[in-house]
Protein backbone atom coordinates (compact mmCIF):
# COMPACT_ATOMS: atom_id res chain seq x y z
CA UNK A 1 0.00 0.00 0.00
CA UNK A 2 1.49 3.35 -1.07
CA UNK A 3 -0.59 5.40 1.75
CA UNK A 4 1.14 8.31 3.78
CA UNK A 5 3.64 8.99 0.77
CA UNK A 6 3.29 11.79 -1.08
CA UNK A 7 5.89 14.30 -1.77
CA UNK A 8 9.57 13.54 -2.72
CA UNK A 9 12.95 12.56 -0.94
CA UNK A 10 15.34 14.12 -3.35
CA UNK A 11 18.04 12.41 -1.68
CA UNK A 12 18.15 14.82 1.11
CA UNK A 13 17.35 14.89 5.24
CA UNK A 14 13.98 16.19 5.81
CA UNK A 15 15.96 19.88 7.34
CA UNK A 16 17.99 19.64 3.64
CA UNK A 17 14.91 19.06 1.48
CA UNK A 18 12.69 21.82 3.98
CA UNK A 19 15.29 24.63 3.52
CA UNK A 20 15.86 24.10 0.21
CA UNK A 21 12.21 24.22 -0.60
CA UNK A 22 11.81 27.16 2.00
CA UNK A 23 14.32 29.06 -0.69
CA UNK A 24 12.95 28.21 -3.74
CA UNK A 25 9.38 28.99 -2.48
CA UNK A 26 10.90 32.53 -1.33
CA UNK A 27 12.62 32.46 -4.77
CA UNK A 28 9.37 31.69 -6.96
CA UNK A 29 7.32 34.74 -4.91
CA UNK A 30 10.00 37.04 -5.31
CA UNK A 31 10.70 36.72 -8.91
CA UNK A 32 7.70 34.92 -10.42
CA UNK A 33 9.35 32.29 -11.96
CA UNK A 34 11.99 29.86 -11.39
CA UNK A 35 13.85 27.46 -13.33
CA UNK A 36 14.58 23.70 -11.64
CA UNK A 37 15.17 20.21 -12.24
CA UNK A 38 11.48 18.79 -13.06
CA UNK A 39 11.34 16.14 -9.69
CA UNK A 40 11.90 19.71 -7.63
CA UNK A 41 9.44 21.33 -9.93
CA UNK A 42 6.82 19.19 -9.07
CA UNK A 43 7.56 19.24 -5.37
CA UNK A 44 7.65 23.22 -5.46
CA UNK A 45 4.02 23.15 -6.60
CA UNK A 46 2.19 21.79 -3.62
CA UNK A 47 4.33 24.51 -1.58
CA UNK A 48 3.42 27.49 -3.53
CA UNK A 49 0.03 26.47 -3.85
CA UNK A 50 -0.10 26.10 -0.08
CA UNK A 51 1.20 29.43 0.83
CA UNK A 52 -1.28 31.42 -2.12
CA UNK A 53 -4.20 28.76 -0.21
CA UNK A 54 -3.23 30.68 3.22
CA UNK A 55 -2.94 33.94 0.96
CA UNK A 56 -6.25 33.74 0.22
CA UNK A 57 -7.51 32.37 3.42
CA UNK A 58 -5.78 35.94 4.31
CA UNK A 59 -6.25 36.15 8.18
CA UNK A 60 -3.62 36.99 11.17
CA UNK A 61 -2.69 32.69 11.78
CA UNK A 62 -2.36 32.04 7.73
CA UNK A 63 -0.02 35.24 7.44
CA UNK A 64 2.12 34.26 10.47
CA UNK A 65 2.21 30.17 8.99
CA UNK A 66 3.21 31.75 5.70
CA UNK A 67 5.46 33.66 7.31
CA UNK A 68 7.03 30.52 8.97
CA UNK A 69 7.89 29.11 4.97
CA UNK A 70 8.73 31.85 3.23
CA UNK A 71 11.90 33.77 4.19
CA UNK A 72 10.86 37.59 2.74
CA UNK A 73 8.58 39.25 4.76
CA UNK A 74 7.73 41.86 2.46
CA UNK A 75 7.10 39.07 -0.23
CA UNK A 76 4.45 37.87 2.17
CA UNK A 77 2.59 41.11 2.62
CA UNK A 78 2.41 41.48 -1.07
CA UNK A 79 1.40 37.95 -1.39
CA UNK A 80 -1.35 38.30 0.89
CA UNK A 81 -2.31 41.66 -0.61
CA UNK A 82 -2.60 40.66 -3.74
CA UNK A 83 -3.54 36.62 -4.33
CA UNK A 84 -7.46 37.31 -3.99
CA UNK A 85 -7.72 39.55 -6.97
CA UNK A 86 -5.18 37.15 -8.71
CA UNK A 87 -6.17 33.76 -7.75
CA UNK A 88 -9.59 34.31 -6.19
CA UNK A 89 -11.87 32.67 -9.21
CA UNK A 90 -9.11 29.25 -9.33
CA UNK A 91 -9.22 26.88 -7.17
CA UNK A 92 -5.72 25.57 -6.71
CA UNK A 93 -3.38 24.04 -9.58
CA UNK A 94 -1.83 27.84 -9.49
CA UNK A 95 1.46 27.25 -10.87
CA UNK A 96 2.44 25.77 -14.08
CA UNK A 97 5.43 23.72 -15.31
CA UNK A 98 7.18 24.35 -18.61
CA UNK A 99 9.78 22.06 -19.76
CA UNK A 100 12.82 23.92 -21.15
CA UNK A 101 15.25 21.15 -21.88
CA UNK A 102 18.15 19.30 -20.67
CA UNK A 103 20.87 21.48 -18.57
CA UNK A 104 24.35 21.32 -19.62
CA UNK A 105 26.82 19.59 -17.15
CA UNK A 106 24.71 16.90 -16.12
CA UNK A 107 21.64 16.63 -18.55
CA UNK A 108 19.12 17.12 -16.03
CA UNK A 109 16.01 17.76 -17.45
CA UNK A 110 14.80 21.40 -16.46
CA UNK A 111 11.88 22.97 -16.39
CA UNK A 112 10.07 26.40 -15.69
CA UNK A 113 7.90 26.88 -12.97
CA UNK A 114 5.45 30.01 -12.69
CA UNK A 115 1.93 30.97 -12.02
CA UNK A 116 -1.10 30.76 -14.61
CA UNK A 117 -3.25 33.45 -15.02
CA UNK A 118 -2.02 37.46 -15.01
CA UNK A 119 -1.03 36.43 -18.93
CA UNK A 120 -2.28 40.13 -20.05
CA UNK A 121 0.81 41.22 -17.43
CA UNK A 122 3.50 41.57 -20.05
CA UNK A 123 6.34 39.28 -19.29
CA UNK A 124 9.05 41.58 -20.83
CA UNK A 125 8.14 44.01 -17.66
CA UNK A 126 11.29 44.20 -14.85
CA UNK A 127 9.90 44.04 -11.28
CA UNK A 128 8.56 41.66 -8.77
CA UNK A 129 5.56 39.37 -10.53
CA UNK A 130 2.94 40.85 -7.51
CA UNK A 131 3.95 44.50 -8.11
CA UNK A 132 3.48 43.68 -11.74
CA UNK A 133 0.10 42.19 -11.07
CA UNK A 134 -0.79 45.11 -8.26
CA UNK A 135 -0.07 47.45 -10.81
CA UNK A 136 -2.14 46.03 -13.46
CA UNK A 137 -5.33 47.79 -12.59
CA UNK A 138 -3.32 50.90 -13.10
CA UNK A 139 -1.43 50.12 -16.21
CA UNK A 140 -4.90 48.94 -17.99
CA UNK A 141 -6.04 52.98 -17.19
CA UNK A 142 -2.99 54.00 -17.96
CA UNK A 143 -2.81 52.21 -21.41
CA UNK A 144 -6.44 53.82 -22.23
CA UNK A 145 -4.88 57.47 -21.23
CA UNK A 146 -1.78 56.64 -22.97
CA UNK A 147 -0.79 54.04 -24.61
CA UNK A 148 3.17 54.45 -25.64
CA UNK A 149 3.66 54.83 -21.89
CA UNK A 150 4.88 52.17 -19.63
CA UNK A 151 3.63 51.67 -15.93
CA UNK A 152 7.10 52.60 -14.59
CA UNK A 153 7.11 56.22 -15.16
CA UNK A 154 3.84 56.72 -13.81
CA UNK A 155 4.63 55.70 -10.39
CA UNK A 156 7.75 57.97 -9.05
CA UNK A 157 6.51 61.16 -8.07
CA UNK A 158 3.03 60.35 -6.98
CA UNK A 159 2.84 57.22 -5.22
CA UNK A 160 5.87 58.70 -2.27
CA UNK A 161 2.50 60.01 -0.61
CA UNK A 162 0.56 57.10 -0.65
CA UNK A 163 3.25 54.50 0.57
CA UNK A 164 3.38 57.03 3.66
CA UNK A 165 0.38 56.43 3.86
CA UNK A 166 0.32 52.81 4.00
CA UNK A 167 3.17 52.50 6.58
CA UNK A 168 1.08 54.59 9.08
CA UNK A 169 -1.07 51.69 9.09
CA UNK A 170 0.90 49.46 12.22
CA UNK A 171 0.84 46.01 10.60
CA UNK A 172 2.45 46.82 7.57
CA UNK A 173 5.38 48.92 6.69
CA UNK A 174 7.48 46.32 4.06
CA UNK A 175 5.06 46.66 0.85
CA UNK A 176 5.80 50.31 1.06
CA UNK A 177 9.01 50.31 1.30
CA UNK A 178 9.65 47.55 -1.32
CA UNK A 179 8.12 49.89 -3.78
CA UNK A 180 9.87 52.81 -3.22
CA UNK A 181 13.19 51.76 -4.73
CA UNK A 182 12.15 50.16 -7.48
CA UNK A 183 10.36 53.11 -8.80
CA UNK A 184 13.09 55.37 -8.33
CA UNK A 185 15.18 54.00 -11.52
CA UNK A 186 12.66 55.34 -14.00
CA UNK A 187 12.90 58.80 -13.25
CA UNK A 188 16.57 59.25 -13.84
CA UNK A 189 15.77 58.79 -17.58
CA UNK A 190 12.75 60.29 -18.41
CA UNK A 191 12.33 63.37 -16.21
CA UNK A 192 10.63 65.50 -18.79
CA UNK A 193 8.37 63.28 -20.02
CA UNK A 194 7.10 62.57 -16.57
CA UNK A 195 6.79 65.93 -15.94
CA UNK A 196 4.73 66.69 -18.94
CA UNK A 197 2.20 63.56 -17.95
CA UNK A 198 1.82 64.74 -14.57
CA UNK A 199 -1.55 65.97 -14.36
CA UNK A 200 -2.92 62.38 -16.24
CA UNK A 201 -0.93 60.42 -13.49
CA UNK A 202 -2.35 61.93 -10.81
CA UNK A 203 -5.49 61.05 -11.06
CA UNK A 204 -4.59 57.82 -11.71
CA UNK A 205 -2.62 57.56 -8.41
CA UNK A 206 -6.23 58.81 -6.50
CA UNK A 207 -7.78 55.99 -8.29
CA UNK A 208 -4.86 53.44 -6.77
CA UNK A 209 -4.90 54.77 -3.16
CA UNK A 210 -8.76 53.98 -2.35
CA UNK A 211 -8.17 50.77 -3.61
CA UNK A 212 -5.38 49.65 -1.72
CA UNK A 213 -6.73 51.31 1.83
CA UNK A 214 -9.53 49.27 0.94
CA UNK A 215 -7.30 46.03 0.78
CA UNK A 216 -5.41 47.04 4.29
CA UNK A 217 -9.39 47.72 5.42
CA UNK A 218 -10.23 43.84 5.08
CA UNK A 219 -6.93 42.47 6.82
CA UNK B 1 36.78 -21.34 -10.60
CA UNK B 2 35.26 -21.43 -14.20
CA UNK B 3 37.26 -19.18 -16.47
CA UNK B 4 37.09 -18.29 -20.05
CA UNK B 5 39.24 -20.97 -22.59
CA UNK B 6 39.09 -18.36 -25.49
CA UNK B 7 39.23 -15.17 -26.08
CA UNK B 8 36.09 -13.48 -27.70
CA UNK B 9 37.21 -12.53 -31.16
CA UNK B 10 36.28 -9.31 -32.75
CA UNK B 11 33.19 -10.45 -34.35
CA UNK B 12 32.13 -11.96 -31.60
CA UNK B 13 32.78 -8.88 -29.87
CA UNK B 14 31.19 -6.39 -32.45
CA UNK B 15 28.36 -8.43 -32.72
CA UNK B 16 27.35 -8.58 -29.52
CA UNK B 17 27.44 -4.66 -29.83
CA UNK B 18 25.06 -4.37 -32.69
CA UNK B 19 21.56 -4.05 -30.45
CA UNK B 20 23.60 -1.08 -28.47
CA UNK B 21 22.52 2.16 -30.25
CA UNK B 22 21.30 5.45 -29.63
CA UNK B 23 18.14 6.40 -30.58
CA UNK B 24 17.63 9.85 -32.22
CA UNK B 25 15.61 12.31 -30.31
CA UNK B 26 12.05 13.52 -31.61
CA UNK B 27 12.19 16.76 -33.08
CA UNK B 28 9.63 18.88 -34.05
CA UNK B 29 9.53 22.51 -35.41
CA UNK B 30 8.02 25.68 -33.60
CA UNK B 31 4.40 26.78 -34.60
CA UNK B 32 6.54 30.32 -33.50
CA UNK B 33 9.53 30.59 -35.63
CA UNK B 34 9.16 26.97 -37.23
CA UNK B 35 13.22 26.38 -35.69
CA UNK B 36 13.42 22.95 -34.70
CA UNK B 37 12.26 22.18 -30.74
CA UNK B 38 11.46 18.90 -28.34
CA UNK B 39 8.05 18.18 -28.08
CA UNK B 40 6.39 19.54 -25.06
CA UNK B 41 9.66 21.82 -24.42
CA UNK B 42 10.28 25.67 -24.65
CA UNK B 43 11.06 26.36 -28.12
CA UNK B 44 14.79 27.29 -27.19
CA UNK B 45 15.18 30.01 -30.58
CA UNK B 46 12.34 32.23 -29.47
CA UNK B 47 11.10 31.37 -25.42
CA UNK B 48 7.63 30.60 -26.22
CA UNK B 49 5.36 27.76 -25.72
CA UNK B 50 1.96 27.79 -26.36
CA UNK B 51 1.92 31.34 -27.69
CA UNK B 52 3.60 32.65 -24.41
CA UNK B 53 7.27 33.96 -24.51
CA UNK B 54 8.39 32.25 -21.14
CA UNK B 55 11.95 32.87 -20.94
CA UNK B 56 14.22 35.32 -23.02
CA UNK B 57 16.32 34.90 -25.97
CA UNK B 58 18.56 37.40 -27.51
ZN1 LIG C 1 10.29 29.10 -31.62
Amino acid sequence: MRHQKGGVKLNRTSSHRKAMFRNMVTSLFENGQVKTTDAKAKELRRWADQMITLAKRGDLHARRQAMAVIRNKQVVHKLFEAANERFGEINGGYTRITKIGMRKGDAAPISLVDFVGGDEVEKGEKGSWLSRFTALGKAKADKEAKPAAPAKEAAPVEEAPVAEAVEAAPAEEAPAEEEAPAEEEAPAEEEAPAEEEAPAEEEAAEEEAPAEEEEKAKE
Amino acid sequence: MALPKHKKSKSKRDKRRTHQKLTAPNVVSCPQCGDPKLPHHICPSCGTYKGRTLIETD
